[in-house]
């Protein structure tokens, strides 16, 4: 006898996306994943396909659901240059979520996305739509990181494992205890090596408070609205690069060429250095940046300027559109945007986790990038 | 010795002859539909022009946009069969899914999906399904499709299954073209797909074409040999375009920015090509045109070519003028090569844009007393529209907001006013056949693209400079000069958990054309 599911939210606060929507958080999310988090354009097209089939994509401010409800939250785990060329079979979110509610014995009433930055931002939403959940509004990252353990979520507390991970050839893996979120993120790395570079990872549920208090917020109606921001500039023939910055408090930092570009993989990450000849107004400057799949930290002319958490975005001089890692390339022209993160990523205990020291700079001390605020025209 | 650059495209065929940096002659014929006979006619007219001696021309360099235009028109396409490599991965995305309706339509949508595949360690991702082609072979035959194109995932680091496949397919359908992804691009599977789909439809097309190419030479009497431009402005032996056509995709536009610089002496401007059918606008950067760094849309579908950074808008001469509901529509569609007879000033009865040029006195070709009777606020009204298709494909491209000439060529350039914006319009002499010019200066290419293993004291830098000496070797082999190869691409793509280490080098050098044979 099937069980009616009570809903833990009224239907009447749901925002239905609209194909015009995720063309605009293909985008957001690109300029959220500070070059890493993988190319969003995939799911768009899984998303775009199941919309044809009759899915909706439904988001839900966080503070509009019960706060005993149960949420997951999922993404895709594994190196972005492998998933371009080995596509997902599309229904590996699904089956972690049907294989979390058959372990936990209990429904799962929301999604919740890991990392709006790049492909996770969408990877879930598909997840949400096929299973018939709504997506909250927010993540655990407010950007990408590279690592698991470097969500808000898991920073405050909660712990992952349970967890349950899914790849396209039908395995299911069940991470039934993690001593830390960093063994879980080690077993989970491994795992995905061997399931061929690419999987899907469901975290244990969290409760709808926990998720309302230390989650980023609104993390999808802001990436929409970014991308809305450069759809529209460029419609208008204005800077698309200016309405980023404005919307995020972020400021244009550099105007540069890739005269060099490093990269080799170090544990199953592409690391690596881009180096950068100015022009126009950065022209006789030279910058550098560096890569764990994303910007982490950005030099000028050798000085540290911009260091992880805050966001440090490359973006296509002329179009605005976002440059991940694994579009580099020698010659290309780019402008470095600098962001400032959320403050829940900023406190001590977060700057531990995902501060310059976590990604092997311990000599740089993060200096908060202060937000900028737009002249009014 | 002479060089011979003829450029084919929708709407026109033009020709130049080069002495050195000399352009001793350039004219312009009418682009046929057989093709032949206008290049044939380009050419006469061309040798006429410049009175030299027909054995003295050391090579003939072609640049057509003819493949480029079939995909944009969705003509001259074959029904193709597009094979995948890879379930399950993928399943949920089939081949051409991002491809505009009408495109995938034309070339039949037969995408088949099946088992194969190489995970990124060169694991086998599922057993290749042998069967299953068997089976697609029947469906090639009952179907009648004309080619098919094979797309293995992660054939850049093992190409056995796109081969393995290929072959059962020809043992199954003899003599039926099979186009495999490997050859035609890069990493990114979806991409790559598409162009290698593409490719496969327009292989009749390109051996018509190439065919014809050469038989109109042989009837000019030209015995030299004759290379087509490809995307990087540099020279393919006509040969390997039958196999390849996609790689001419954007020779049109780069032909015609490198003409654009080597005939104005600019190196930095923004280049309008106004042609028969679209407008390609692009920038020139230290007298190069400027690579596109995001994937490069061609027809509406998303590729990874390296290409120039080209933005195309309909609008050519030969585009239609409507007056609809919603106002004045200029292009997209076109009479393309037949402006010559069906616009109205050259005595035919279709409202061109090169009509409105006319009436409107910017331009003097045709009779203007056929188009004096035009309504004068639907000519007004439709330059207007002109010169605003004109002006935001202009803004679209300039780097940055430091004024640039815009350097106006191709045969309907005739359509552009004499400025845009802030930005003043120059018009080099021989403007007309910029592309032809473009296309006889066209430069010769070297390139390695493989994974070096770093052993042996083997580093990246080492591998990285054996890999521009061999580039630069193909290069001189192929007729460049050692002195003038430089490196435009350089690349690596490390392969983690490969014995010893090891990376995918891409390297292309380019040069000019060295001392004649012949």
């Amino acid at each position: 006898m099937a069980e009616v599911r009570k809903l833990k939210y009224d239907e009447a606060d749901l925002r239905t996306l609209t194909v015009e929507d995720l063309d605009a958080l293909e985008i957001g999310a690109g300029i959220l994943g500070t070059g890493g988090g993988g190319n969003p354009y995939q799911g768009k097209l899984l998303a775009l396909q199941a919309m044809k089939e009759g899915y909706e994509m439904k988001i839900l401010a966080t503070d509009r659901i019960e706060g005993d409800a149960l949420c997951m939250s999922i993404g895709g785990i594994g190196a972005p240059v492998v998933g371009v060329e080995r596509l997902r079979e599309g229904r590996e979110g699904l089956r972690c979520l049907r294989a979390m509610e058959e372990l936990i014995r209990a429904p799962i009433d929301a999604m919740v996305c890991e990392e709006i930055g790049g492909a996770n931002a969408i990877n879930p939403l598909v997840t949400a739509a096929l299973g018939g959940l709504p997506m909250l509004d927010c993540d655990g990252m407010g950007r990408a990181f590279p690592e698991m353990q470097m969500t808000t979520f898991s920073i405050y507390g909660h712990s992952s494992t349970p967890s349950v991970m899914c790849d396209l050839h039908g395995n299911a893996v069940i991470f039934s205890h993690a001593v830390s979120e960093v063994w879980h993120e080690r077993m989970a790395r491994a795992c995905v090596v061997a399931q061929g570079g690419g999987a899907m990872l469901a975290t244990a549920p969290m409760q709808a408070h926990y998720v309302h208090q230390y989650g980023i917020p609104k993390s999808y109606t802001k990436a929409i609205a970014l991308g809305e921001a450069v759809i529209r500039a460029r419609k208008a023939q204005e800077d698309p690069i200016a309405a980023v910055c404005a919307l995020e408090g972020g400021r244009r930092i550099f105007n540069g060429k890739i005269s060099d570009l490093k990269r080799h993989f170090r544990g199953g990450f592409s690391v690596g250095d881009i180096e950068l000849t100015g022009f126009d107004d950065c022209s006789r400057q030279t910058a550098g940046v560096a890569i764990q799949n994303e910007f982490l930290i950005f030099r000028r002319n050798g000085e540290v300027e911009v260091t992880v958490p805050d966001l440090i975005v490359l973006l296509d001089v002329d179009t605005g559109y976002p440059i991940t890692t694994e579009m580099l390339r020698y010659g290309q022209r780019v402008a470095v945007v600098a962001i400032p993160c959320h403050a829940l990523l900023r406190t001590a205990r977060a700057l531990d986790v995902v501060g310059p020291a976590a990604f092997g700079y311990p000599e740089i001390t993060y200096s908060p990038l202060p937000a900028f605020v737009q002249k009014a025209a | 010795m002479y060089r011979v650059g003829i450029d084919v495209g929708g709407t026109n065929t033009d020709a130049v002859v080069l002495d050195g940096k000399t352009v001793l002659a350039g004219v312009k014929a009418s682009t046929t539909e057989d093709v032949t006979s206008g290049v044939l006619e380009a050419l006469e007219k061309v040798i006429a022009a410049s009175g030299i001696d027909r054995a003295r021309i050391a090579a003939v360099m072609i640049g057509t946009t003819h493949f480029t235009n079939a995909v944009i028109e969705r003509r001259h396409m074959d029904e193709v069969a597009a094979i995948r490599l890879g379930l399950p991965s993928g399943a949920g995305l089939p081949p051409m899914v991002d491809w505009p309706d009408d495109l995938r339509d034309i070339v039949g949508n037969h995408g088949y999906q099946i088992k194969g595949g190489y995970e990124f360690d060169g694991r086998v991702l599922s057993p290749l399904d042998e069967d299953a082609i068997v089976r697609i072979a029947g469906e090639i035959r009952v179907k009648g499709l004309k080619a098919a194109a094979v797309t293995c995932v992660f054939s850049g680091i093992n190409d056995a299954m796109e081969l393995r496949t290929k072959e059962i397919l020809q043992q199954q359908c003899p003599g039926l073209p099979v186009v495999m992804s490997k050859d035609i691009g890069r990493h990114g599977l979806l991409a790559r797909e598409s162009a290698a789909i593409m490719n496969s439809s327009l292989l009749s097309l390109a051996d018509r074409t190439v065919a014809a190419f050469g038989e109109a030479l042989k009837a000019a009497g030209i015995t030299c040999p004759f290379y087509i431009t490809q995307n990087d402005g540099t020279l393919m032996a006509a040969d390997v375009v039958r196999s390849f056509p996609v790689l001419t995709f954007a020779s049109g536009p780069t032909n015609s920015m490198r003409g654009a610089a080597f005939l104005t002496g600019i190196k930095d401007a923004v280049v309008v090509d106004v042609g028969g059918t679209t407008s390609d606008v692009g920038s020139l950067s230290h007298g190069f045109p400027r690579q596109a760094s995001t994937t490069v849309d061609i027809g509406g579908v998303r590729t990874n070519f390296r290409m120039p950074d080209v933005f195309s808008i309909g609008l050519g001469g030969g585009s239609l003028v409507v007056k609809g509901e919603s106002g004045m529509t200029v292009g997209p569609k076109s009479v393309g090569y037949r402006v010559r007879s069906e616009a109205i000033c050259f005595g035919g009865s279709t409202l061109t844009a090169t009509d409105i040029a006319v009436a409107s006195n910017k331009a003097d070709v045709g009779e203007r007393a056929l188009v004096a009777g035009l309504d004068k606020a639907l000519v007004e009204a439709a330059m207007a529209k002109i010169d605003q298709m004109l002006e935001a494909c202009v803004e679209r491209s300039r780097i940055s907001s430091t004024p640039v000439p815009v350097i106006a060529v191709g045969g309907g350039s005739i359509l552009m006013p004499d400025r845009i914006g802030d930005l003043e319009v120059i018009r080099p002499e021989n403007f007309a056949v910029a592309n032809a010019v473009g296309a006889a200066i066209a430069q010769i290419s070297g390139e390695t693209d493989r994974v070096f293993s770093l052993i042996d004291g083997r580093t990246r830098e080492s591998a990285l400079a054996e890999a521009e000496a061999e580039a630069r070797e193909k290069a001189i082999a192929a007729g460049a000069l050692a002195e003038t190869l430089e490196v435009i691409e350089r690349e690596d793509m490390p392969l983690a958990y490969l014995p010893g280490n090891a990376t995918r080098i891409h390297v292309k050098v380019v040069g000019e054309m060295g001392a004649h044979h012949g």
